[in-house]
């Protein structure tokens, strides 16, 4: 990008070589801290403005979900599931979901996977409109903010229309979903998509050629690929190192393989490259959603199944793609109602660890702008 | 690759040693706990499997006397993934970390050290990663027993 160039040139390296050394000290930010999204402590060791060493805390919001879920049968885990990520319930109901479907070796029927994929992406601009929101919050622009909330709640009525819930649905349920859409669901969706498609150059508009916006992002906090695969980094945050990986590609699930959708990738990999990316994935997600409109088939939403049905003794290990990257589930059943193991494997979780390497050396200011772009949620890492 | 021809791969480079599937997982290969955290290396390393990116690692309580050690890593080059199980001994659970072959282990190796109580000779850092570092028993353990712990009735 041109502009992007240009500004690099512009800007040199900071350079306080000559700088006065002061005495290090501890810092603690968090848990409560606005920029943080849930309760994340980190104890930062800094010299001056300057982070040496950070350590993050975890564990403010642990509410035992993997224990708790060893204590209900498996149709009432899925309202727990809920609670992992309030940003995307729809993902972690349907990660879930799919590692019971694939124990008790069940299918659902089509048009329940269409619905599935329609929740599914619709979450997913939901989730990436709430992310613009904060994470322009965070780094002082509070017009975004506006802009995007205002999109989300028509988004959070889609949702409230199809399943009474605006934001912990239990919608996605073993076998199918809790309740059939019908035409009218479909018409208010594309009505939105029509509306809401144009307004995306407008958010950009705000940030992108914004030269505070610039100097904040571009070049701070950079992850290499190498790091990225060490750490474990995935969904967009990977794509903004240059790869092309998304679970719906590389590892379909659902109809993904008869869908069509472009993966953006960014090559810089640092925040402004993360913010991109996520922009770009609004409109393929859009496009997503078109296809499914056309697509979606008529029939049954979902298996006739006994409440308390059991599952064969087994465990299993499955996985989709988030609004932040790569959910897993990985389930045991000892052969009863009841699950024996259930443990979700998190994205944030996993992001969190590089904030120990990443903030190394970085200002105050730029660690709310490096944590905000990796779109950790905090309910997800704790579990 | 499938996980057949993983512990095929495995059998040739550990002549001495037997692999088979998991009967419980369909994708999983029981190793031996005296080839942590080598084998790990091993299928990181070899130009055959390159398994770059970790997934999780989780453990099973299986009582009385069994817990069982799961990992799970894919490849970004091949793209195939596999899970990996090692039996430990419940009573005194101790398997070598891998933490220095993926950083993203060092995290979920505290979990497993905080939740169930397995040790990890090796590990940089390990303290208590969601409970309090006063907390007393290992919580996912199945007859860990609190009083805010009630079964739920049926």
């Amino acid at each position: 990008m041109l502009i992007r160039t240009w500004w690099c040139a512009l800007t040199s390296p900071s350079d306080d070589g000559g700088a006065l050394r002061t005495e290090e000290f501890e810092l603690n930010m968090g848990p409560q801290h606005p920029s943080t999204h849930g309760v994340l402590r980190m104890v930062l060791k800094m010299d001056g403005e300057r982070v040496v060493d950070c350590d993050p805390v975890v564990g403010y919001l642990h509410r035992s979900i993997e224990k708790m879920a060893e204590n209900r049968t498996f149709t009432q885990v899925i309202p727990v599931t809920d609670r992992l990520d309030y940003c995307t319930s729809m993902t972690s109901n349907y990660v879930y979901v799919l590692a019971v479907e694939k124990l008790a070796d069940l299918t659902p029927p089509p048009r329940a996977e269409y619905i599935r994929v329609i929740m599914t992406e619709l979450n997913r601009i939901a989730s990436h409109l709430l992310w613009y929101g904060t994470f322009c919050l965070e780094i002082g622009a509070t017009t975004p903010f506006l802009y995007s909330f205002r999109d989300r709640e028509k988004v959070l009525d889609l949702f409230e229309s199809a399943c009474g819930a605006r934001l912990l649905y239990n919608y996605i349920r073993i076998g199918g979903v809790g309740q059939d859409i019908n035409q009218k669901f479909l018409d208010r969706m594309i009505e939105f998509l029509d509306y809401w498609e144009p307004i995306i150059p407008e958010y950009e508009a705000l940030l992108d050629e914004n030269p505070i916006f610039y100097n904040r992002t571009v070049g701070v906090g950079t992850v290499p690929l190498e790091m990225c695969r060490s750490y474990g980094v995935s969904g967009p945050n990977v794509r903004a190192a240059g790869v092309a990986e998304d679970v719906r590609r590389d590892d379909p699930f659902a109809v993904y393989k008869d869908l069509e959708f472009e993966i953006p990738t960014e090559k810089e990999s640092d925040v402004f490259a993360r913010y991109r990316v996520r922009m770009r994935e609004l409109r393929e997600s859009a496009k997503i959603l078109r296809q499914c409109y056309e697509k979606i088939p008529s029939g049954p939403y979902g298996l006739p199944l006994n409440y308390r049905f059991k599952v064969p003794e087994g465990e299993t290990y499955v996985h989709i793609e988030s609004p932040r990257g790569d959910i897993g589930c990985f389930l045991a059943s000892s052969g009863g109602d009841k699950p024996w193991r259930c443990k979700f494997r998190t994205p944030s979780f996993v992001h969190i660890q590089l904030f120990k390497k990443l903030l190394e050396g970085v200002l105050i200011p730029d660690i709310m702008a490096i944590c905000a772009s990796f779109d950790i949620v905090l309910p997800e890492t704790d579990r | 690759m499938t996980p057949q021809e993983f512990a095929k791969h495995l059998g040739a480079n550990y002549p001495d040693h037997q692999f088979e599937i998991d009967p419980l997982n369909e994708n999983c290969v029981l190793i031996p706990l005296q080839l942590v955290p080598q084998c790990f290396e091993l299928l990181r390393d070899d130009d055959a499997t390159q398994m770059d990116y970790f997934d999780f690692s989780t453990c099973v309580d299986h009582p009385p006397d069994r817990l069982d050690l799961v990992y799970s890593m894919y490849s970004t080059v091949y793209k195939h993934r596999i899970q990996l199980k090692v039996v430990l001994d419940r009573q005194n659970p101790c398997v070598p970390t891998v933490s220095h072959l993926w950083v993203n282990a060092n995290w979920n190796e505290r979990e497993m050290y905080d939740l169930f109580g397995v040790f990890f000779p090796g590990h940089k850092d390990l303290r208590r990663l969601m409970m309090p570092d006063d907390w007393e028993g290992h919580p996912l353990r199945k007859d860990y027993a609190h009083p805010n712990l009630v079964v739920r009735p049926d």
